[in-house]
C-alpha cells in the first residue's frame, strides 16, 4: 500500500480547500499583523523593544493559527462525516492523523515568520540564531497542531473546538513566558508554567533571537520533542478509542 | 475454511451500555453474490456494518476476508473493501472529479490511473457534465451515484452498501439498481443493507434478516419467496378505520389471518382463495363501505413481516422520518 501517495493528497486537499483559502489566509495574515502591531507599538514605546518582544509574538501566531485552524478542519469533516472516509481507507492511523496535521503545522510555521518580515523593517535582527528559530518555530507548530488535534478529538462541534480550545491558549499568553519571565509568575503558578509546551518554545526563540533563554536548550528541545510525542500518542489514542469504538 | 467465502462472520457481537446491538451473529457471504442484510431500525445492521468495515471493534467473534483472519487488524483488509455508507459523505468544496480522484489516493492509486478511473467513473454513472461542480452543489441522487463511484474507484472486491437509494428520486435509484447489477455481474461481491424490500428482492441472490441484535434467518431469495407462494392476500381500502372490527373479523372468517394497515387499509391473509363477496357484506352490514379490493402477490415483504413481525410500512416509514438508530444500528 503506497501510504504515501494518501499522505501527500490528504495534505494537498487539506491546503487546498482549507488552509489557503481567503479567510484562513487573511487569519494567517491579519493576526499576527495585529499582533505584531499591538505589541510593537505599544502604550507609546515605540519600535525600541521590537526584538525582546518578537519571540512572543511569534509563539502566539504560531500557537493560534494552528489551534485553530486544526481543531476546526477536522472537527468540520467529522462533523460531516467525510472523516468517516478517511478512517475506512486502507491507510496507518499514524500515516492519516499526520497527514492532517502536517498543512496546521506548515501554515503556523509560515504565519510564525508574518511578525519578523514586520519587524525587519525596523530593526537590524542581525545576531539571530535562525537555526535555532527554524527548529523552535517547527517544534512549536508541530506542538499547537497536536495540542489542537487533542482538542478536536474531544469534541464534537465546531464551536466547542473554539471555545474548548481558548481554555488552553489564553491561559498560555499569560503562563508560557511570552512577554514576561516566567520567574516573574507568582511562585504558585510556576509548576503550571513547566506543564506546558509552549513555555519550552519561547524560552528557545528568546534565546535565539535575544540571548536570554532561561533554560539550557537541550532541555528545552527535549522538553517539545516530548510534549510532541506524548500529545500525539494521547490523539492517537482518543482516537481509537471515540471514533472507532 | 472454503476460500469461496468473501466474508466470514462467526459470533461477532457488540454491546453499547445496556444495549446489545449484535448478538452473537454467523453468516458467510459468498464471493460474486448479492448478500441482503435486512431489518428495521435498531436491529443492528450498521453496527454489524462498522464492525466488518473496520469503524468499531467487535467484543467477540470473528470477522474473515477471502479466507484470512482479520478480526484483530480489519484495517489491512480494507484495500479489499469498497464502502458506501448510507451518507453520501464526501468533500462538498471538491468537485465531482477531484472527489473521485482523492479517494482514488486513499488507496494508493497512482496520479495517472485514478484520474482515468474517475472519468470513467463519471461516465458510467452520467455525471461527466457535472464532473467539474462542486459536491456540494450536487442533488441528492448524483450526491449518491457519485458516492458509490468513490465506493468501487479502486475496484474493491467487495463492496459494502448501506441503504444506497435512501431518500433519493425513482429515477436515479432505478439508475443505481442497475449499476449495482452490472457491478455484481463483474464479479465484485456486494453486501446490501437496504430498508427498500423489493429492492433487496431485485438485487439479492441470499438475504438475512437481523432483528434486535440477532440473525434471524438467512436463506436464498428463491427459497423465501417459495415460504409464501400458495399463499394468498387481498387487500381492501376502507372508508375508515378498521382497528374495532378487527376481532369480530377474526370470529367470522376463521383461518383468515387479518391485518390493518395506515390509511384505512386491510389485508386478509389466507392459505386458500378468499371469497371476496362475504367479506365485502360483511363490512356493509357494519356500515363500512369497502372503496377498493385487490389480490396481492405474495413478496418478500411478506416474508420479511413473518420473520421479524415489522411491518415493512412502519420501517420505511422510519427510515424516511429519520429517527435515530438508538445507538444500536
Amino acid at each position: 500500500m503506497k501510504s504515501w501517495i494518501a499522505f501527500w493528497s490528504i495534505l494537498k486537499k487539506d491546503m487546498r480547500t482549507y488552509y489557503l483559502k481567503p479567510p484562513n489566509l487573511s487569519w494567517g495574515i491579519i493576526f499576527p499583523l495585529a499582533w505584531t502591531l499591538m505589541f510593537f507599538i505599544k502604550s507609546g514605546s515605540g519600535f525600541v523593544n521590537i526584538r525582546e518582544i518578537l519571540p512572543g509574538v511569534m509563539a502566539l501566531s504560531i500557537l493560534f493559527g494552528t489551534t485553530s485552524m486544526l481543531a476546526v478542519t477536522v472537527t468540520f469533516e467529522k462533523k460531516g462525516r467525510s472523516f468517516e472516509r478517511l478512517l475506512l481507507a486502507p491507510i496507518p492511523l499514524e500515516t492519516l492523523m499526520l497527514a492532517k496535521t502536517s498543512g496546521a503545522i506548515l501554515m503556523g510555521a509560515v504565519n510564525a515568520f508574518v511578525p519578523v518580515i514586520m519587524a525587519a523593517f525596523f530593526v537590524n535582527l542581525g545576531g539571530v540564531a535562525w537555526t535555532q528559530v527554524a527548529i523552535a518555530v517547527i517544534l512549536i507548530a508541530v506542538s499547537s497542531t497536536f495540542m489542537g488535534l487533542f482538542i478536536a478529538v474531544s469534541v464534537s462541534e465546531v464551536f466547542e473546538a473554539q471555545t474548548f480550545s481558548n481554555f488552553f491558549r489564553f491561559p498560555m499568553v499569560f503562563l508560557c513566558g511570552l512577554f514576561f519571565p516566567v520567574a516573574a509568575l507568582p511562585v504558585f503558578l510556576r509548576p503550571l508554567s513547566f506543564a506546558l509546551p509552549l513555555t519550552y518554545g519561547a524560552d528557545l526563540l528568546h534565546g535565539a533571537v535575544n540571548g536570554t533563554a532561561r533554560l539550557p536548550v537541550a532541555l528545552s528541545l527535549a522538553a517539545l520533542a516530548g510534549f510532541c510525542v506524548l500529545l500525539f500518542l494521547v490523539s492517537l489514542r482518543n482516537v481509537r478509542r471515540k471514533w472507532i469504538v | 475454511m472454503p476460500t469461496d467465502v468473501a466474508i466470514g462472520v462467526h459470533g461477532l457481537a457488540k454491546r453499547f451500555g445496556t444495549v446489545q446491538a449484535v448478538a452473537g451473529i454467523d453468516f458467510d457471504v459468498r464471493e460474486g453474490e448479492v448478500f441482503g442484510f435486512l431489518g428495521p431500525n435498531g436491529a443492528g445492521k450498521t453496527t454489524t456494518i462498522n464492525i466488518l468495515t473496520g469503524l468499531a471493534r467487535p467484543d467477540a467473534g470473528r470477522v474473515s476476508y477471502l479466507g484470512r483472519d482479520y478480526t484483530n487488524d480489519v484495517k489491512q483488509a480494507q484495500h479489499l473493501m469498497g464502502i458506501v455508507p448510507d451518507e453520501s459523505n464526501l468533500w462538498p468544496e471538491l468537485d465531482g472529479f477531484e472527489n473521485l480522484a482523492f479517494c482514488g489516493a486513499l488507496y494508493g492509486m497512482g496520479s495517472r490511473e485514478r484520474e482515468d478511473r474517475a472519468r470513467e467513473l463519471l461516465g458510467t454513472f452520467g455525471l461527466t457534465d457535472a464532473a467539474k461542480r462542486k459536491f456540494g452543489g450536487y442533488s441528492k441522487g448524483m450526491k449518491r451515484k457519485l458516492a458509490i463511484a468513490a465506493g468501487i474507484i479502486h475496484r474493491p472486491r467487495i463492496l459494502f452498501l448501506d441503504e444506497p437509494t435512501t431518500g433519493i428520486d425513482v429515477a436515479s435509484a432505478r439508475q443505481i439498481r442497475h449499476l449495482l447489477g452490472d457491478l455484481n455481474e463483474s464479479g465484485t461481491t456486494v453486501f446490501l443493507t437496504t430498508h427498500y424490500i423489493e429492492e433487496a428482492e431485485r438485487l439479492c441472490g441470499r438475504i438475512g434478516f437481523i432483528v434486535e441484535g440477532r440473525l434471524v434467518h438467512v436463506d436464498t431469495l428463491a427459497n423465501l419467496v417459495k415460504d409464501v407462494e400458495g399463499k394468498h392476500i387481498v387487500q381492501l381500502a376502507l372508508n375508515r378505520d378498521p382497528g374495532e372490527l378487527m376481532n369480530p373479523l377474526g370470529e367470522a372468517f376463521s383461518g383468515v389471518d387479518f391485518e390493518a394497515l395506515p390509511g384505512n387499509m386491510l389485508r386478509a391473509h389466507t392459505a386458500q382463495t378468499l371469497p371476496l363477496g362475504p367479506l365485502v357484506r360483511f363490512f356493509e352490514e357494519r356500515g363500512v363501505d369497502v372503496t377498493e379490493a385487490r389480490a396481492i402477490r405474495p413478496s418478500l415483504e411478506d416474508v420479511f413481516v413473518r420473520i421479524t413481525g415489522i411491518a415493512a410500512e412502519r420501517m420505511l416509514k422510519e427510515k424516511e422520518q429519520g429517527r435515530p438508530k438508538g445507538g444500536a444500528a
